[in-house]
């Protein structure tokens, strides 16, 4: 188990993670989710041993680590770009910490591991002749290799086209609950965090604002800016709020906060307004809704209902898509 | 334009040169040049070529690389000072090196127990002295641009700090290492001035045997043979280390280390730093502390004494050949540059098809040549064709300037080749789509980019220019000498006097040259003394 405690990384005085405690249990995956520039890559580093000394206790089983150099904390670092060593070939790359501890079996190992990741065949090939989504699976398979006590995942898939990153963000998924495996992911992309990790730290100018079961703080933002960076598109306040909460059936509440699909055109919905513009996506139509009470609005209307700019339509409201704020 | 500046300067002197020895009395004669390689002389220099220059490649390798760590993936105070102070020798003129070496090794030297002087070590000494800093220069920059995630990545998989270095950084590494020590290899194995000083007759080189051959014993078809062994040598060498440098990917990201500060586990490699600068300073302390002694007492008399002639030894005072050096100098820089600039640019454009790749590599190749040809083969070509006419230049004050040009050439291209090739050609095609023309885009997207290497460059070549001896001990008139021939004719003549002025000269020599390139250190161009 990995347990921070008050952990303050600062580069030249300059502090980029501040006093950031957290808690991985073994076998599952934590996300850490914050915008760029936020310190979570730091943070991550400062687990992984590299970087500058950080305050505050970074401890494995009661273990702290500090002092300990990157190549025996036993955990495996995969990176954006996977950093492959672009002079090996795939076979060497995956096999690479187990011939450093004279493993057994490597070969057979490294076939394993390559059928893990699904590219069993490709141990002759270099780094350089492969795709993106060939190379992460590569790093992963690598940092697999000698089953880490943890595993450090750098915006693993973050270099990848948006529907690669889909997939292999559920494949991801699948493999490490497959080996088991302990797993700090840190990300920008709050989908990808939702399709891979079971626990969620928001972390924003350095420090974590939320923590949690991923669906707890996915459904309850803790402030307006947590909901805007886990995908809402607006915060309502007041009166607004009031009457969103109202058409949704639940008490009211100083402020909440709303996906775009919050609001659907229905017949005989609650809330009145006007089109301000409406755009056809292949799912469904995506409006922006003049509500008197509301101000413009995101709605959402089925592909057979396209209102065209001007026309007056009723909404409802979906309770599951909105989020209530707890007092600022 | 400088294909066929190449081609009247250097080829055709250079090959005017070999036809002599191949075509003696006007018949084509490859057997005299078979006779020549299987003399037992030659086999000799032959061999101690090779294997001198090797000894030297391997000790600046063995050098340079804890230096190239130090100084450039570390940060300590007066590391800047340090670079300088290191790539300061490289551009020391050879006949200074020698007096330097002689004077510290020689029998009344401090040095002098260890019997060193006049043996191949004390050559190898030298040449290791020279060339180190190109191996700093080449593998620092390669050291410093790493990208230090794989590392991580290794060291992260349980690789410890030495297996990290074995099995990631050295393999990384490896291009700029061969690379270097090939170029080392070619100057050690072309080193003139430094064998020619500290090897005297009973050690001999190649390039000091064409020498001999050529001014004492007048045996051109023998020197010939030796030129030509030595150009397709160092053709092949060339063709090596060109494969082998490795070209920046300008589309690659890649995340560059800030040095750090040393830890505990870099002592060694901050000893072994410290043993090389202490190599490095002798011989010149040794100098400098030699030039300030007039008969067993301290003193400026060998400096006063440069304003004369010595004991019947000079035609002219040193102080007018120092005023001959510098004018020299600023004629050869102004040439090196434009020639090189050109050359780089059209190096490094962007090629449409392969041929026109070929071509350009082709080229790029062509002007490293006057890099590993002899200068002694140069200079002598100089004076055999260029003497008639069309080409009567034999009297021209640019002849010696030409000659050091065609020297720096192969250093200002190796400098701005790797900055224009650095710069991403979609940055001149956004330039170009937003409505600059071509010189708008040369002046927008290139120069701001280009004009430090270029200022290095100059000086790089003002430097190479001032100390530069080989070509220009053929060419230089005896009323009109630089420093380095003055110096070397100083050593030449008999008397103490003669002996403190040559001494003089060289710290007089050593500290221009030495004031110039802390000066283009300060640039901060890393590709400058990097090949």
């Amino acid at each position: 188990m990995l347990s921070l405690r008050e952990v303050t990384v600062a580069y030249d005085g300059i502090p980029a993670v501040v006093d950031v405690s957290l808690d991985l249990p073994d076998g599952e995956v934590l996300a850490v989710l914050g915008p760029s520039g936020c310190g979570k890559s730091t943070l991550l580093r400062a687990v992984a041993g590299l970087g500058p000394n950080a305050s505050g206790r970074i401890c494995w089983d009661g273990q702290d680590l500090a002092g300990v150099p990157t190549h025996k904390r036993g955990f495996a670092l995969m990176f954006q770009d996977g950093q492959l060593f672009a002079h090996l070939t795939v076979a060497r790359n995956v096999g690479y910490a187990l011939r450093l501890r004279r493993a057994p079996r490597v070969a057979q190992r490294v076939d394993e591991l390559l059928e893990l990741v699904g590219l069993a065949g490709y141990g002759d090939r270099l780094p350089g002749t492969l795709s993106g989504g060939e190379r992460q699976r590569v790093a992963l398979a690598r940092s697999l290799a000698v089953e880490p006590r943890l595993l450090l995942l750098d915006e693993p898939l973050s270099a990848l086209d948006a529907g690669l990153r889909e997939r292999l963000a559920g494949e991801l998924r699948e493999i490490l609950r497959a080996a088991g495996t302990t797993a700090l992911m840190v990300t920008h992309d709050h989908e990808e965090a939702f399709t891979v990790a079971d626990r969620l730290a928001v972390m924003r100018a350095g420090r974590v604002v939320q923590e949690g079961v991923i669906a707890e703080v996915w459904r309850g933002p803790a402030d307006p800016e947590t909901a805007l960076f886990l995908g809402y598109a607006r915060v309502l306040r007041g009166e607004a709020a009031r009457t969103v909460l109202a058409a949704a059936g639940l008490p009211a509440a100083p402020a909440v906060a709303v996906r775009r699909s919050a609001l659907e055109v229905a017949p005989d919905g609650p809330l009145a307004g006007l089109v301000v513009s409406s755009r056809a996506t292949p799912d469904l139509v995506r409006l922006v809704v003049d509500v008197p009470e509301l101000g413009e609005i995101d709605a959402v209307a089925p592909l057979d209902v396209h209102p065209g700019a001007g026309a007056p339509i009723r909404l409802v409201v979906n309770a599951t898509r909105l989020a209530v704020l707890p007092e600022p | 334009m400088p294909v066929l500046v190449l081609g009247v300067f250097f080829v055709l002197p250079v090959s005017g040169m070999l036809a002599r020895g191949l075509w003696p009395e006007g018949r084509f004669d490859p057997v005299g040049v078979l006779e020549v390689l299987t003399r037992p002389r030659v086999g000799r220099v032959v061999w101690f070529t090779l294997w001198s220059a090797a000894a030297g490649t391997a000790l600046s390798v063995l050098l340079g690389l804890p230096a190239a760590y130090a100084l450039h993936r570390l940060r300590f105070p007066g590391r800047r000072l340090l670079r300088s102070a290191l790539l300061v020798p490289f551009v020391l003129p050879t006949v200074v090196v020698g007096v330097a070496f002689r004077r510290l090794l020689g029998d009344s030297g401090p040095l002098g127990f260890l019997g060193l002087d006049g043996s191949p070590i004390a050559i190898v000494l030298g040449l290791a002295f020279f060339n180190v800093a190109v191996v700093i220069r080449s593998v620092g920059a390669a050291w410093e641009a790493l990208d230090p995630r794989p590392g991580e990545a290794a060291a992260a998989l349980g690789a410890s700090p030495v297996q990290v270095l074995r099995t990631v950084t050295l393999p990384a590494l490896r291009p700029a290492i061969v690379s270097a020590a090939s170029v080392v290899f070619l100057f050690c194995a072309t080193a003139f001035g430094i064998v020619l000083v500290l090897g005297g007759l009973r050690y001999s080189s190649v390039e000091t045997e064409i020498y001999l051959l050529t001014t004492n014993l007048l045996d051109l078809r023998a020197a010939a043979a030796l030129s030509l062994l030595q150009l397709t040598t160092v053709v092949g060498l060339l063709i090596v280390s060109g494969r082998l440098r490795a070209v920046p990917d300008p589309t690659r990201a890649v995340v560059v280390a800030t040095p750090r500060r040393p830890s505990r586990g870099d002592w060694p490699v901050l000893v072994s730093t410290a043993l090389l600068l202490v190599l490095v300073a002798t011989p010149i302390a040794s100098l400098v502390a030699g030039s300030f002694r007039v008969g067993g007492d301290w003193g400026l008399g060998n400096y006063r004494a440069l304003t004369t002639t010595g004991e019947q030894a000079l035609l002219v005072p040193v102080t007018e050949a120092l005023a001959t050096s510098l004018r020299t100098a600023v004629d050869a820089t102004w040439m090196a540059l434009s020639m090189g600039l050109l050359v780089a640019v059209i190096v490094t454009r962007s090629s449409r098809t392969r041929a026109e790749r070929r071509v350009r590599s082709l080229l790029d190749g062509f002007f490293m040549l006057p890099l590993g040809v002899s200068a002694v083969t140069l200079g002598f070509g100089f004076l055999i064709t260029l003497n008639q006419p069309p080409l009567s230049m034999r009297d021209s004050p640019l002849l010696v300037p030409i000659a050091q040009a065609l020297v720096a050439l192969p250093l200002v291209v190796r400098t701005i080749v790797p900055v224009l090739a650095g710069i991403d050609d979609r940055q001149r095609q956004a330039a170009a789509s937003l409505g600059a023309g071509p010189l708008r885009t040369l002046l927008v997207v290139d120069l701001p980019i280009v004009w430090r290497p270029l200022l290095a460059a100059s000086g790089f070549a003002f430097a190479v220019s001032l100390g530069e001896f080989g070509a220009t001990s053929f060419l230089a008139r005896d009323e009109h000498p630089t420093v380095p021939v003055v110096i070397f004719r100083l050593i030449g003549h008999p008397g103490e006097l003669n002996y403190g002025m040559a001494l003089a000269a060289s710290v007089v020599l050593a500290a221009s040259t030495a004031l110039v390139m802390l000066a283009v250190e300060r640039l901060r161009v890393p590709s400058v003394g990097a090949f």
